[in-house]
């Protein structure tokens, strides 16, 4: 029987090309715990210690480096994880009513996640992009910009059918003043 | 005015300028093709270049890049490294992510001039985690400059060749420090390490290294395409080049400018941004994201955003990510919840730095419940003393400092938050 907790033959080689890049194989650890959190959808004990027989490595230190950084969940999450950026440009743009908002809207509180195992909720650091804000992350990735209450309680209803929204790039501002410039030249 | 003629030699508005033919077709890797066969560009003649132009770094602290690049010791045979700065995490700074989207290739033709001028013989992109969608998009432009032959080995035909490779981090402000990223590149917690020795000398995996900004480095191509003379005729003097402006918070039109060094902030504002949103006066604005001392309304008139402007009126640069308070902004929450940020993002390290931000964070929320006393105002400032200068790294000083001027520059607004309350409950009820 294949052991519950282990990388494919595949994902092997695609570590072995990660260790390329590096003088170290301790620098792949970075990236193989992404992969390793992409596969098994946290870093449980048993992942690290998968990804510390990997590596070679002592799994504390794989923990060490794993509870460092908050983007590796070392608890278990919800199916969508839901970012909201409630630093300083997002923060003076009303995000703290919003996360206040989601937090009634689904029933838990900041760090929770909800009983359905769907959403998890948490306040989150500057996500770099104050110019569109408030804006959420979802699962580690994908962007939605200038939210408001409306448009989270859409975004919700559109994850709970299981559609998550697309790339939106935030378009550059307009320069009105250089047709101005033009026109007097 | 001049900067209305300013054409964007950045993010110029090109439609899908992150395909290679695109930017091929505008000029794109003819710099780097001109320094990699012309035997008058050697990499020290690079250096020279950039040295004139004044090209500045964007990342923050604003060094002399072409004298960065001469630090490095001379080549040994053995490995050495250039790392591109991508952790963007300031809040107010927003910029990187664009030049990552709309004009990949001129970062990446920007890194592959700085490897040739230092000799390096790989080259590691550090984006932040959260800009996954990003790192996806530059690395497909990666691919297609990987495709036609400007990464890996004989660039152009010729001897040069370099290693190029996407890092992604996984959610730390602190990586955005020099040494702290090289740490995090090494599989490691992103401790910032003691300096000296410097990058330079010992820098990933103990080897020459270095680190320049995403945006700094997108600046090169333009100076060798254009000559250091032009650029440094862009904006300020001794600030040159073009600079993006990220402006949010308060403001009718948010965004990414590109413009001049140099511009006022007064402009910036009402000219460009489109004034403050729903016609509210101005009470603050923070020039260059949030470790920069805020200006007062008062205090911006005649500023420029440059750092020798700046730190007359006693601000700083920064990475000229600024973010805009209305009159309704209450200073002590934004400060709060600056406070709170560095808190969460100082390493734990140092002491000062570790217990300095948690006290800065309990007093300031003490104030913001109501709960403060007088004495506070001054006791966040003897904390203050105590962080500046005296940890491993600057996350310390960027805590301090927003919390040092904004209690100085809004006293009347903390005072008034820690006076005993007025309508106190009597304590018999009046018949």
């Amino acid at each position: 029987m294949e052991p519950e907790y282990a990388f494919t033959a595949e994902e092997l080689a695609r570590i072995a090309e990660i260790r390329r890049r590096y003088p170290t194989a301790r620098a792949a650890l970075m990236p193989v715990l992404w992969m390793a959190q992409e596969k098994f959808g946290w870093l449980s004990r048993e992942v690290i210690e998968l990804v510390a027989q990997t590596l070679s490595l002592n799994p504390a230190e794989v923990y060490g480096v794993a509870t460092f950084y908050t983007m590796y969940h070392t608890q278990a999450c919800g199916r969508y994880v839901l970012d909201l950026c409630t630093c300083l440009s997002c923060q003076v743009l009303g995000a703290e009513d919003l996360l206040r908002h989601l937090e009634e809207r689904l029933g838990v509180r900041d760090g929770q996640t909800t009983p359905d195992g769907l959403f998890t909720v948490r306040h989150t650091e500057c996500l770099g992009a104050c110019g569109s804000g408030p804006v959420l992350m979802i699962n580690n990735r994908r962007y939605v910009h200038r939210l408001s209450q409306e448009r989270l309680d859409q975004l919700i209803e559109e994850l709970r059918q299981g559609r998550m929204p697309e790339f939106a790039s935030i378009p550059l501002p307009e320069r009105p003043w250089e047709q101005e410039a033009s026109s007097d030249s | 005015m001049e900067w209305k003629r300013y054409r964007a030699l950045l993010l110029p508005p090109i439609p899908n300028l992150r395909d290679i033919s695109v930017y091929e077709a505008h000029g794109g890797y003819e710099a780097l093709r001109r320094v990699l066969t012309d035997p008058a560009w050697s990499p020290e003649r690079l250096i020279e270049e950039v040295k004139a132009s004044g090209l500045r770094g964007r990342g923050g602290a604003g060094f002399a890049t072409g004298l960065k690049w001469s630090f490095m010791p001379p080549p040994d045979g053995r490995p050495r490294y250039l790392c591109v700065n991508g952790d963007e995490s300031e809040p107010g700074t927003f910029k990187d992510r664009q030049i990552l989207e709309y004009n990949p290739h001129l970062l990446i033709e920007g890194a592959l001039l700085a490897a040739y001028a230092i000799r390096a013989s790989a080259i590691y992109v550090y984006i932040r985690g959260e800009y996954a969608d990003w790192i996806d998009r530059f690395e497909e432009a990666l691919e297609q400059a990987r495709a036609r032959g400007y990464v890996g080995a004989r660039i152009c035909d010729t001897d040069f060749g370099v290693a190029f490779y996407v890092h992604k981090g996984a959610g730390a402000y602190i990586c955005g420090e020099e040494s702290a990223l090289m740490e995090s590149i090494e599989g490691k917690r992103a401790y910032p390490r003691q300096k000296p020795p410097f990058p330079a000398q010992r820098g990933l995996w103990g080897r020459p290294t270095t680190i320049n900004n995403v945006e700094t480095l997108a600046n090169v191509p333009l100076i060798v395409r254009h000559g250091a003379q032009w650029y440094s005729r862009i904006g300020a003097p001794k600030h040159p080049g073009p600079i993006l402006y990220g402006i949010s918070g308060h403001v009718n039109r948010p965004g990414v400018y590109e413009l001049p060094s140099g511009m006022p902030i007064e402009t910036l504002i009402y000219e460009i941004a489109g004034g403050v949103r729903g016609g509210k006066r101005l009470k603050a604005v923070i020039p260059g994201g949030s470790s920069t001392p805020p200006l007062r309304a008062d205090q911006i008139a005649g500023i420029t955003m440059d750092a020798e402007s700046l730190r007359a009126a006693g601000s700083m640069m920064g990475t000229a990510g600024m973010v805009v308070l209305d009159e309704d902004t209450d200073m002590v929450r934004v400060l709060l919840r600056i406070a709170e940020f560095y808190h969460h993002e100082s390493c734990g390290q140092c002491t000062p730095c570790r217990e300095g931000t948690g006290w800065l964070v309990k007093i300031l929320r003490r104030i913001a419940q109501g709960e403060g006393k007088p004495s506070d105002l001054d006791l966040l400032l003897q904390i203050c003393d105590q962080m500046e200068g005296r940890t491993i790294c600057a996350l310390a000083d960027a805590a301090a400092w927003p919390v040092r001027h904004t209690v100085q520059r809004f006293r009347e607004e903390f005072e008034a938050r820690c006076r005993p309350s007025l309508v106190a409950v009597p304590e018999t009820i009046p018949s």
